[in-house]
């Protein structure tokens, strides 16, 4: 399963250790992207999730959708609660308590639980060189309190604490880049995804998992949101795909420092053809200053 | 039997979390904690993060802070507990700002007293190195899998040095066996953990943990006696001292204990009827073996080490009149907070505090409490 996109879908395995029945919103383009990470990494892994979305809609006790061991203990450190459960399992081997073999040790956040409340934890986690995947499904705002503005939200997108009106334009400020500030960690592996294009995501969580040094993967998974972005549930798949076409959220790996585009877009399209599938009211042509405003020719460049 | 040496506290602590083969140690510097040995977290909040993630695939986990990093770690402290994870940590207690201080009250451990974790207040370092293996073997018996906090005053008794007898490895590994927890984070056998519990059930996790920490008074009565089977020293929820026929009992926890006694030994000596009483265990509180001692008393001078703004007393005084409430013939509590910031408490001091308690008691109820010994 090397990869996916030459060898066929079929080759991605039945079996989901991300189990339906979950209670996710319609179209939640990120329960699809547990689902695939599910699927890529399969049954040796440890969870360490963030509170947010994904912890609630999972964990409904006394359900759960988790078929692999999940731990949850708080919002801003799934990093290092990843980080004690590494240490842990090299401390258990290396006393031979436990049978030596390879058990993946991934950290799922959101948007927020990353690039504001969980950063510092991510930073040491990954300053540290524990050996783990961390993966933000980033939403681009806190959806489960109730979509309020998180530094992921993207310039002149409206929330509940950005709202777009008359005097302001919605969000004022650009989308915090986390997969750059990861990648200033000098970490192996870092990657951008969407599960609009699931081969691409899969490929990199498998990647990921087997890159090789001191630190290891941080994943930024783009997850469009509904409820949130006020887009028809139907059309979240394509509204990621719009994302990478118009070049808003371009799929690149960086392999030990060096930036590589994964799904190239020769001919962007226009970002209004993104903007206008979403009634999170994005600055238009005539919002937002000189210099500081959305249009095709900015995210080109 | 093990050898009896000079150490410094923090160092007698360290030696218990080597002799107990520690997994994972994850902690981060602060004064007065810094001489134990830490891995490098970023942060307390990361630390206490770290070991409950350790704890969960079953590794045995120690951490330990101060103040400031207790109550930035304070979030996850909570977390811990119901999960049932028998994390260590020793607490060098110590004031919180503002204004900062680096020195020794309990202001920092009552801001989590209801963090549902057992809770130790050691007197010495004897105390602190028993303590330290005494933790483990609690908090990770199969009755009981209940975090423990190790109360050791900061400075006070963090950074003395001590006359402490050490175990060597063989007895401590009698004493305390390897840690096999039933349930842990291991691919073969799935399990969820930290799952999100709705008001239909979160009433009832609440009535498991407290009763988890209720069940947890027999397990420490026996391991204690065990301790004591196996070195000769034996320990109690709570500590008498010279208390016969005492009409007035001192009450303190912790290191201050230990001056105490100092003058209580004097008023004796005085003809006064005056003794001690030390609370060594906080959570779970032994009401029992607290009220078989202070009914005896016709006034409990307690001394507080941290002050509840506006409230009803010092947080010992004020759970020890709850305590003895319902009692029909109690003794008179009269509540001293004194000693904060290592504000020094000398014998004389508790003699002052006894003759002021004597006092009160002669012209009627007085304050709720007094903080005591401050410059005017």
């Amino acid at each position: 399963m090397e990869k996916l996109n030459v060898y066929a879908a079929k080759l991605v395995p039945k079996n989901e250790n991300f189990a339906q029945g979950h209670r996710a919103c319609q179209g939640c383009a990120e329960a699809l992207a547990l689902r695939q990470i599910g699927k890529a990494l399969g049954k040796n892994v440890i969870t360490a999730s963030a509170t947010g979305c994904m912890e609630v809609i999972s964990s409904p006790f006394p359900f759960t959708s988790w078929n692999t061991p999940w731990i949850h203990v708080a919002f801003e450190n799934a990093a290092a609660v990843a980080s004690g459960a590494e240490s842990g399992l090299k401390a258990l081997m290396r006393k031979r308590r436990i049978p030596e073999r390879k058990i993946f040790v991934l950290a799922l956040a959101g948007d927020g639980g990353t690039s504001d409340i969980g950063v510092q934890a991510l930073s040491g986690a990954l300053e540290r060189g524990h050996d783990f995947l961390y993966i933000c499904t980033d939403n681009e705002a806190y959806m489960n309190t109730g979509i309020q503005r998180s530094s992921a939200t993207p310039f002149g997108a409206a929330t509940t604490t950005s709202p777009a009106g008359k005097v302001v334009p919605g969000q004022v400020t650009w989308k915090k880049n986390m997969a750059a500030i990861a990648a200033a960690h000098d970490i192996p592996y870092v990657a951008t995804a969407c599960p609009s294009y699931p081969f691409d995501l899969m490929e990199k969580v498998k990647k990921g998992a087997r890159a090789r040094g001191p630190a290891y993967t941080y994943i930024h998974v783009l997850a469009v949101c509904p409820t949130g972005w006020r887009s028809a549930p139907d059309l979240s798949i394509r509204l990621g795909r719009l994302a990478v076409e118009t070049g808003i959220f371009p799929l690149y790996e960086v392999v030990d420092g060096d930036y590589r585009i994964t799904v190239d877009v020769p001919k962007l399209r226009p970002v209004e053809e993104y903007f206008r599938l979403q009634e999170r009211r994005w600055v238009g042509e005539n919002n937002g200053s000189e210099g500081n405003r959305w249009d095709s020719e900015t995210v080109r460049e | 039997m093990g050898k009896r040496v000079g150490l410094e506290v923090s160092f007698a602590a360290s030696e218990a979390v080597r002799l107990a083969n520690v997994d994972v140690i994850a902690a981060y510097p602060i004064t007065p904690q810094t001489h134990i040995e830490f891995v490098p977290v970023e942060s307390e909040h990361s630390a206490m993060s770290v070991c409950t993630g350790a704890a969960a695939v079953g590794a045995r986990t120690f951490t330990c802070t101060s103040s400031q990093g207790l109550i930035l770690m304070s979030e996850i402290v909570y977390c811990t507990a119901p999960m049932r994870l028998p994390v260590v940590m020793v607490l060098a207690n110590r004031s919180l700002s503002n204004p900062i201080s680096i020195w020794n009250d309990h202001t920092d451990v009552m801001s989590i007293r209801d963090c549902g974790w057992i809770q130790y207040f050691a007197e010495n370092g004897q105390d602190v190195f028993d303590h330290v293996l005494i933790s483990y073997r609690v908090g990770e018996d199969r009755d009981v899998m209940l975090p423990v906090i190790v109360n050791m005053d900061g400075f006070n008794l963090s950074h003395v040095i001590e006359p402490v007898e050490l175990l060597d490895q063989e007895t401590v590994d009698r004493f305390l066996p390897v840690f096999k927890p039933e349930v842990v984070l291991d691919p073969a056998r799935p399990v969820t953990m930290g799952a999100i519990v709705l008001p239909t059930c979160y009433t009832e996790t609440k009535k498991a943990q407290d009763e988890a920490v209720k069940a947890s008074m027999p397990a420490i009565l026996k391991i204690w006696k065990e301790f004591g089977d196996l070195t000769g020293r034996y320990y109690h929820p709570i500590e008498e001292y010279r208390t016969e026929g005492a009409e007035v009992l001192l009450v303190t926890m912790g290191g201050i204990g230990e001056t105490a006694m100092w003058a209580v030994d004097q008023m004796r000596e005085q003809g006064r009827s005056v003794g001690l009483l030390k609370i060594r265990l906080w959570r779970p509180f032994p009401f029992k073996e607290f009220r078989k001692v202070a009914l005896k008393a016709k006034i409990l001078v307690v001394v507080d080490r941290a002050v509840s703004y506006g409230g009803p007393g010092g947080p010992v005084a004020s759970e020890l009149r709850s305590a003895l409430y319902d009692e029909p013939k109690r003794p008179h509590v009269v509540n001293f907070i004194a000693g904060l910031a290592s504000r020094d408490v000398a014998p004389v001091d508790f003699i002052a505090m006894v003759d002021k308690a004597e006092g009160t008691l002669q012209k009627g109820m007085g304050p709720e409490y007094e903080i005591y010994g401050v410059r005017e």
